[in-house]
């Protein structure tokens, strides 16, 4: 089956589109969305099962299915728009070279999800994987002005657009924005920019966890703008004692503004971290996410962050976590039986906390699902909406789990 | 309407709340745009959720297609029901269920005041920010369905980016509950699908707001320029210094004449091509640093003079004219058409132009109002419905201004939504496959096509999806 899979593919996008993976399964990188399409259609006609990848850096390339498809040669900066603040580019595209491109314009993206640098576009996007800066520039969805998926039997839909206010249609980006692959693939996506921050100074405190986590409601209440509020376990920060990092965003005046009543609102001791180190260790913190097979988060608001961790820590353990000590959400990394996990997700669910699976070896993805349960009436939504962009279940994709079926 | 459907909603709502008279109908003939009209066939006013799920199930039992409303104030066309259709108008469900102060979050009802819900939060130092010029009437269960913006939606997002929770009640009387308190959706993002469907996947009874703290420190700043292209500029070069400011607002010079025309006078320049309102808000001290760039930069490009306000009397005045200028408008004739659509920043002054042509070729009155920061275009025709010649010759401008934004790489709406009247527009940005995954999505939410039909997309465009037998669940 495989070999008449591979050759098929080579029909249809040569010989440098089509690689084996390390299983020896067909792998079709196309480089258009026409030809993302054109593969899309050809498995659905065969019914054959897809497994997406994209750099094949977040999610494992685990999933079983008749070929894997890569965004890998989708990697294209399309276009970036300075006076407008919009850049479009392709899923593939690693945010490690996107952010060099917008540094030449003067522009960033804020977002800083978990992993490596090199992660593709589209898998932070599928995942919805937002990092520490969530707190104030919003998360994933916020960022997201459009985008183009081919459904699982080969649709292009354009969805969105390339400004920032549309209201035109319904807003079907915003279910490709998380939803793992289950909708389409997505082939590209236009993205809100902001002009780089003149200044960005990061300070730490260090501490015991419920007196870092009173600490971040000070702040909160007080009129503190941070960028980032995020909470992260000696383990992730590699320190002996857990650690809350404040980020401070924006143009000279307010980031100054800001530095100076930091200290004035808490007790804490903040240390800043001189300029050269900034970036290596919000990099450093978001590579901890990749310390253990597991990444999950969890929902909650900021103040139930440390009733929170000890769910975490009675039911998995204490882990590598990154937690946004504001406004809440916490992610987690690590390895557990199939049976704790289990158990995290009822717990959390009584406490009206969901938890999404962010990224985990097949076997866990497959048992309890990205999502697991929904409440009442959404599983049947879900599904259908599953049924209207891939009618014939080619994508691989456990948004549900079979523990839930 | 038959009188055995009249004495079913009058069981479930109570008789008062049944309205079939054809004068009481006429009220919901219109929403706040003068060129779409049609009268529905019996209005109902539930006055709680499970009233509404009632009335939602008896329609499904018996196929009877459905519009909901909020307080008529949007501008598309979109809340209008046929004769064959029940209006429901939400405005009886205005309470504020609960509001957590620690949290920033507030849970209403659909048909409370946007205003309002400001008003109440305020004594916590907390706001709702999404602020549509119609906020002292539109209700928030409005601006969901429209996903409705406003002038603060520069610096803190639309609708959507505030909603963290809904429930609704599913066209065929199922409810269920969207999203959660803490902003995490649960499961795939149907909150962020469900606004902004113009009331076509089923009507939110319970509605979960984010709130924002209250800025230290406002600074208005109101600039005049000798031209539109000046003007333009000048945003261009606030944004790309790196400040983000709360509300980043243009009049042009029709629109400055028609308030300082009016009651609403509020010392605008009249001899200016453009006014720009710039509001900046955050920490005293950041505030204070950033104005004088600001000023620097207004100057820099070409402003004659840029006057500042803080205190929040002063920043009244500045915003009046621009809050106003809708209802000033409506002396210059009986009737005003307010367009919406949208362009990349970089575009406008070169639209400015092409609608000014426009404008000219056709004979017409247009004030621009509109929120420069971004790109979201205000034209508004002033005419007299009553001529008819005059009235194709809007419908006319109102085509090629939407055609000129589509050419730049733009939308056909920005806030104001589709509607019944930009139906025709959607194929100029929306190809057919597209639109047939629209179409598709809203018969997952909605299988016969009964609520609020005929809105968002031209059937006959859509290309057929079909639907599957589900081998899931």
């Amino acid at each position: 089956m495989s070999d008449a899979i591979f050759t098929r593919l080579r029909a249809l996008l040569g010989t440098s589109g089509v690689d084996r993976d390390a299983n020896g399964v067909a792998r079709a990188s196309p480089d258009s969305s026409d030809a993302l399409s054109l593969v899309c259609r050809l498995a659905h006609e065969e019914s054959w099962k897809i497994r997406v990848e994209g750099r094949g850096t977040w999610l494992p390339p685990d999933a079983p299915a008749d070929l894997a498809v890569s965004t890998r040669a989708l990697e294209q900066i399309v276009s970036v728009s300075p006076a407008d603040l919009v850049a479009t580019v392709q899923a593939g595209a690693s945010l490690e070279a996107l952010r060099r491109r917008l540094a030449d314009y003067g522009m960033w993206l804020a977002i800083d999800p978990p992993g490596r640098p090199d992660r593709s576009i589209g898998s932070v996007v599928a995942t919805a994987t937002a990092g520490p800066l969530r707190h104030g520039y919003g998360p994933v969805r916020d960022h997201v002005l459009g985008c183009t998926v081919a459904t699982g039997d080969g649709r292009l839909v354009s969805a969105g657009g390339r400004v920032v206010k549309n209201v035109a249609g319904y807003d079907l980006t915003k279910l490709q924005v998380g939803g793992f692959g289950g909708f389409g693939i997505i082939a590209d996506v236009h993205l809100r920019l902001r002009a780089l921050p003149r200044a960005d100074v990061t300070l730490l405190a260090r501490g015991a966890r419920d007196a870092l986590t009173s600490t971040a409601r000070e702040l909160m209440s007080a009129h503190l703008l941070p960028s980032a509020l995020e909470l992260l376990s000696p383990a992730l920060a590699a320190e002996a004692d857990w650690v809350l990092a404040a980020r401070f965003v924006g143009t000279d005046a307010a980031v100054q503004s800001d530095v100076r009543r930091l200290g004035s609102v808490s007790e804490q001791h903040w240390q800043p971290l001189p300029a050269d180190r900034t970036a290596a260790f919000w990099s450093v913190a978001a590579r901890g996410s990749l310390g253990g097979p597991i990444t999950l988060r969890l929902g909650v608001l900021g103040d139930g962050i440390d009733e929170a961790i000890d769910l975490l820590s009675h039911d998995l353990d204490e882990g590598l976590v990154s937690a946004g000590a504001g406004l809440g959400m916490i992610r987690w990394t690590g390895d557990a039986p199939l049976e704790q996990l289990r158990a995290l997700r009822r717990a959390a669910a009584a406490r009206e906390i969901p938890m999404t699976l962010e990224r985990a070896p097949w076997p866990v993805r497959r048992a309890i699902g990205h999502f697991g349960a929904y409440r009442e009436g959404v599983g049947q939504i879900v599904g259908r909406l599953r049924d209207t962009f891939d009618p014939g279940q080619c994508l691989s994709v456990a948004l549900e789990g079979v523990d839930n079926a | 309407m038959n009188s055995s459907l009249l004495d079913a909603l009058g069981r479930i709502v109570g008789p008062q709340w049944v309205r079939h008279r054809r004068a009481e109908l006429a009220t919901y003939a219109m929403d706040g745009l003068p060129t779409h009209e049609s009268i529905p066939g019996v209005v109902v006013m539930p006055g709680s959720p499970s009233e509404v799920r009632e009335i939602v199930r008896l329609l499904h039992l018996i196929q009877v297609p459905f519009v909901a409303r909020g307080a008529g104030t949007g501008l598309s066309g979109g809340a209008l029901a046929e004769s064959d259709a029940v209006l429901i108008t939400l405005t009886r469900m205005n309470r504020i269920l609960r509001v957590d102060r620690i949290q920033r979050r507030a849970v209403v009802q659909p048909g409370v005041v946007n205003a309002r819900l400001s008003e109440a939060v305020a004594p916590l130092g907390l706001q709702y920010v999404p602020d549509p010029s119609s906020q002292a009437a539109c209700t928030v269960g409005g601006n969901v369905a429209e996903n409705a913006g406003g002038p603060h939606c520069l610096k803190y997002g639309v609708t959507t980016n505030h909603i963290v929770s809904l429930e609704v009640v599913l066209p065929d009387g199922s409810v269920l509950r969207l999203g959660s308190d803490q902003g995490e959706p649960w499961g795939p993002d149907l909150v962020g699908l469900f606004v902004g469907s113009e009331g076509m996947f089923g009507i939110a009874t319970e509605i979960t707001v984010r709130l924002e703290q209250i800025p230290e420190s406002v600074r208005t700043m109101l600039a005049d320029f000798t031209t539109v292209r000046a003007a333009s500029e000048a945003v261009s070069a606030i944004i790309a210094a790196g400040i983000v400011p709360a509300a980043l607002e243009m009049m042009d010079k029709a629109c400055v004449a028609a308030v300082e025309a009016s009651i609403y006078a509020a010392g605008y320049p009249t001899d200016a091509a453009a006014v720009l309102l710039v509001e900046l808000d955050g920490q005293t001290d950041a505030v204070g640093a950033e104005a004088l760039t600001v000023k620097h930069i207004l100057l820099e490009c070409g402003a004659r003079e840029v006057r500042s306000a803080s205190t929040a009397v002063d920043r009244a005045r500045l915003w009046q004219g621009r809050k106003k200028a809708f209802g000033a408008m409506g002396r210059i004739a009986p009737d005003l058409a307010v367009q919406d659509a949208v362009v990349p920043r970089s575009a406008l002054p070169d639209i400015m132009d092409q609608i000014e042509a426009i404008r000219r070729h056709h004979d017409l009155t247009i004030s621009n109002v509109f929120h420069a920061g971004d790109g979201n275009l205000h034209p508004n025709i002033s005419f007299d419905r009553r001529d008819p010649a005059v009235v194709a010759r809007v419908q006319l401008a109102c085509r090629e201004i939407m055609a000129a934004c589509v050419a730049a790489g733009g939308s056909i709406t920005g806030e104001h939504g589709v509607g019944s009247d930009k139906l025709d527009y959607m194929p100029w940005i929306f190809d057919a496959q597209t639109l047939g995954a629209m179409r598709a999505v809203r018969r997952v939410f909605d299988p016969a096509e009964r609520a609020n039909p005929g809105k968002v997309f031209p059937v006959h465009a859509c290309r057929e999806w079909h639907a599957v037998k589900s081998a899931r669940q």
